[in-house]
């Protein structure tokens, strides 16, 4: 039984792990869906799985009569799974507006805040002088100017 | 108050404050009877005694000497600093940094624990940085300063890592209590490392040969900074620390022989190098290392006299080198220049600063009736004492010498007798609070020169006697007769004036030397300083290229790797003895499993955005399916309610997105390596979760919650009763982290409508 969870979860998480590395970001909200259910299902597990009753009281007594499951990580994961969906549907939301802004789902086309170009050789010593002197290398803000000008084409 | 009048309290309650080092200096002075008659006085705090670290202080005749001398120059660099400063919009600053500079130092030479000792060295490394880059809109000046942090900070790491290597050897960080069982430190295996430490540490903070760089630098600071910096504090932390240590680690061959020959380069090396300088302050950074590597080569010797000599020429040092930096930031501040090619005749506008140079100069060339005269045949005596090398101890003293007095004579004549001026304008005199110092300075320099005796006796011996106590007494006066030490004094003064007067084609000479060598040791500072920001950007550009597939790639990679290395590292887990004795699931929640496997992959592999959104909500339901048979169906019916919203967002917000087209960009090779490293991840979470951990679980906390959830909060649901009020205020933190994200959504959505 626990052989046979642990391979699933594995495999969720590799599923989960591929679809965030695959560079696209609806692939990517997949990704993250798949990854919360993951990582609920292993608490689950570590917290020991077992058939046995639900942690209920029966009317009448003042203790769960055993076997009972465990009731501790069932709380933990009901306060994650809320948790996680909430941060889910503000991500799905942000990655909503960033593609209306950037007119792109591709993760390697987002690159205002770190263009592509910022720590190449030729650029290093703008980098090295912005550390010293607390500005903003031209071409960095020019990068970034481009992207915002050129939204919703 | 407008702003003349606020400069005006501003100076008085600068001013104000010089009353602290004056009273440290005269409760010091109290102390010099007891001390020479042999007392010490010891005080402890305790700071963390478990660890064996007291904020305990030690007042010996070391100790004391030094305080003398911290707080007898910091008075009057404080009084000068008022001047100096006149006007100044952050001369409280200033004086904040100088007097917890001042502090620290008196710590340094109190402390008796090491790591005490090492926390007030640290401290004179941080106010350092901060006076010598006082003028932080200067480049040179913040250069200076970061170069004099990162070269007394690195030595002050080796110094720590000595100390506690040295806890190893002796059983304690008390200083005082190393010193009876040094025999045993210095047969431990640990000794040489913890040398080479403390040598770092020392010669970094000295300025020794070849860290020596930074305190030339150093000088960007304002003048009675470096006056202060290069007489009695900061630099002579690492002599202090030397000479406090010597009967810890004192008296072998490998300390010897590296403090004499590290001292002698330096002191050659200083003194060739200030003759060819022609900045005023400059000049004087580089007699400071001459005297430094003096005092540092001296050390090296296990001979009374050796000792004396450094304690002495300590003294001479501090006196006539605050004098002198004192002395050209006043001819700074009143002329406007430092370059000693603009300068001439300054004998006439500033005679009580002429008179306090040539005070202070004639006893740095050692010319009798000056104390230096004393403290240069006191350093003959030593050398030649010497137990390694004398010679070359002696041969360094001589040449360096000789260097200095020709310097001095520079000094003189040059700035203050020569009539080449072309400093514009006529010159006044400073005001008395900032010629005060460096007379009062120099004149000591005489008055100690006509009664060494005395000096020797209630100052030098005490302290000598703290760190090597001898019965043999060195005699201190004028004249000793015909001796060995007596004519070299005399070759060194003719080596001097020859230098003086055939300066010019010395100087040529020593510039074409310096030519000739293939790189300085500045050169090597930037280059490594450089070399340091190239691989930061190098390793950057590689690992945080601003991609997120690099990021989220690294990461993984990293818990692989870490996992990986912690799995193989406790034994791999018998999986074959796991497979043998677990029982088969029954037949349906095996199918659930397997269709939740299903409809993840389905989820990878699909190219349609709907098959991909129900394969979710399939899996999301087996999932709510498993909680429900294993005894949880609050959890169960929990996720089906989040899966079923979670589907329908997900479907109102990425129908709205393009399709799952195949992107450009991603090539086979980059999918392959995305699939290892997925694969990898989840065998290695696979694994994590087969391994047994050591012992049954622990449950007393789901057992205090089975046991008080109806007696104390009279709920039967126990999940719930967890939720609601064991943990209750958790989830009110979930709560607002719900209703955040909501109202973090709506803004986003929000702002969409008006900026368009």
């Amino acid at each position: 039984m626990e052989i046979l969870l642990s391979l699933l979860c594995g495999t969720l998480t590799a599923a989960a792990v591929f679809l965030m590395l695959s560079g696209n970001l609806i692939r990517f909200i997949f990704g993250l869906v798949v990854a919360t259910n993951a990582v609920n299902l292993i608490i689950f597990i570590a917290g020991g799985i077992s058939q046995a009753r639900p942690p209920l009281i029966p009317e009448g007594e003042s203790l769960p009569i055993p076997p009972v499951a465990n009731a501790l990580p069932q709380a933990l994961i009901l306060t994650a799974i809320v948790i996680g969906f909430a941060l889910l549907s503000f991500i799905f939301i942000l990655f909503y507006r960033t593609y209306e802004r950037l007119g792109t789902v591709e993760t390697e086309a987002m690159r205002v805040s770190e263009p592509a170009d910022l720590y190449q050789a030729p650029h290093a010593k703008n980098v090295a002088d912005m550390a010293d002197t607390g500005t903003t290398p031209a071409n960095t803000a020019n990068t970034a100017n481009k992207i915002t000008s050129g939204e919703k084409s | 108050m407008t702003p003349k009048a606020r400069s005006r309290t501003t100076d008085r309650l600068a001013r104000a404050t010089s009353i602290l080092p004056l009273i440290l200096f005269l409760a010091a002075a109290a102390r010099i009877p007891a001390l020479a008659a042999g007392k010490t006085w010891r005080f402890s705090l305790d700071w963390a005694p478990s660890l064996g670290i007291h904020l305990s202080f030690l007042f010996d005749g070391l100790s004391v000497f030094f305080v003398l001398i911290v707080t007898g120059i910091g008075f009057f660099v404080t009084l000068y600093a008022v001047t100096y400063l006149h006007g100044h919009s952050q001369t409280g600053r200033f004086f904040f940094f100088l007097h917890a500079f001042m502090i620290s130092m008196l710590g340094l030479v109190c402390a008796d624990n090491a790591i005490c000792l090492f926390v007030f060295w640290e401290m004179t490394t941080l106010f350092s940085f901060l006076l010598i880059g006082f003028d932080h809109e200067k480049e040179a000046s913040r250069k200076a300063a970061r170069q004099a942090l990162l070269v007394t900070g690195a030595g002050g790491l080796a110094l720590l890592v000595a100390f506690l290597l040295m806890e190893q050897a002796a059983g304690t960080f008390e200083i005082s209590r190393m010193v009876p069982v040094a025999g045993d430190i210095k047969n431990h295996t640990l000794y040489l490392p913890i040398l080479v430490l403390i040598f770092l540490g020392a010669f970094t903070k000295s300025a020794q040969f070849p860290f020596h760089f930074w305190l030339p630098n150093a000088m960007a600071a304002p003048a009675p900074v470096s006056a202060f910096l290069h007489s009695a504090t900061m630099v002579k932390g690492g002599i202090y620390l030397l000479a406090r240590l010597h009967p810890v680690l004192g008296g072998t061959t490998p300390w010897m022989a590296t403090l004499v020959i590290v001292g002698a380069v330096t002191a050659i090396f200083g003194a060739v190098t200030a003759l060819g300088q022609t900045d005023l302050k400059k000049i004087l950074a580089y007699t400071t290392l001459t005297g430094l590597g003096i005092m540092t080569l001296l050390l090296g010797g296990e001979t009374h006299p050796s000792l004396v000599a450094a304690m002495t020429f300590l003294l001479v040092h501090a006196l006539y080198k605050s004098a002198l930096f004192l002395a050209a930031g006043i001819v700074d501040h009143q002329t406007g220049t430092r370059d000693i090619r603009d300068l001439g005749g300054l004998m006439r506008p500033m005679p009580f600063t002429a008179a306090a140079v040539f005070a202070a100069c004639l006893s740095m060339a050692g010319f009798p009736l000056f104390f230096g005269f004393i403290g240069k045949e006191i350093m003959y005596q030593g050398t030649l004492a010497e137990a390694m090398m004398p010679e070359l101890a002696t041969f360094a003293a001589v040449f360096a010498n000789g260097f200095m007095t020709a310097v001095a004579g520079i000094l003189m004549m040059q700035a203050f007798i020569h009539k080449n001026t072309t400093v514009s304008g006529p010159v006044k005199e400073a005001g008395l609070s900032m010629w005060i110092g460096p007379l009062v300075l120099g004149a000591t320099g005489i008055v100690f020169g006509i009664v060494p005796d005395m000096v020797g006796t209630w100052l030098i011996c005490p302290a000598v006697h703290a760190f090597h106590p001898s019965e043999e007494h060195i005699q201190m006066a004028l004249y000793h007769g015909i001796n060995p030490p007596l004519l070299l004094s005399a070759v060194t003064i003719t080596t001097g004036c020859l230098l003086y007067l055939w300066r010019r084609p010395a100087i040529k000479g020593i510039a074409a030397i310096f030519r000739t060598l293939p790189a300085d040791a500045t050169g090597i500072y930037e280059y490594l300083l450089d070399g340091v920001g190239k691989v930061a950007r190098f390793q950057t550009r590689i690992i945080q290229n601003g991609s997120l597939h690099r990021y989220l790639y690294v990461i993984c990679a990293f818990f692989v790797f870490l996992a990986g290395f912690s799995y193989l590292r406790g034994g791999a887990v018998a999986l074959p003895a796991l497979w043998s004795n677990t029982p088969l699931p029954a037949a349906d929640l095996g199918m659930l499993m397997l269709l939740i496997a299903v409809a993840a992959i389905t989820v990878v592999f699909s190219r349609s955005v709907l098959l991909a959104i129900c394969a979710l909500g399939i899996m999301g339901a087996g999932i709510a399916m498993i909680f429900l048979r294993s005894g949880a169906p609050d959890l169960a019916l929990t996720q089906l309610l989040v899966e079923t919203l979670t589907v329908i967002i997900v479907a109102v917000i990425l129908l709205r997105l393009p399709g799952l087209q195949k992107s450009g960009n991603t090539g086979f090779l980059k999918t392959a390596m995305n699939a290892v490293l997925a694969v990898t991840v989840g065998l290695m979470m696979t694994f994590m979760l087969l391994i047994e951990p050591g012992g049954p679980p622990n449950d007393s906390l789901t057992r205090f919650f089975e046991e008080n959830s109806y007696v104390a909060a009279h709920g039967r649901n126990i999940v719930n009763v967890i939720l609601v009020d064991f943990r209750g205020f958790d989830t009110m933190g979930e709560i607002i982290v719900v209703a955040a994200a909501a109202l973090a959504g709506v803004a986003l959505i929000r702002n969409r409508k008006e900026t368009p």
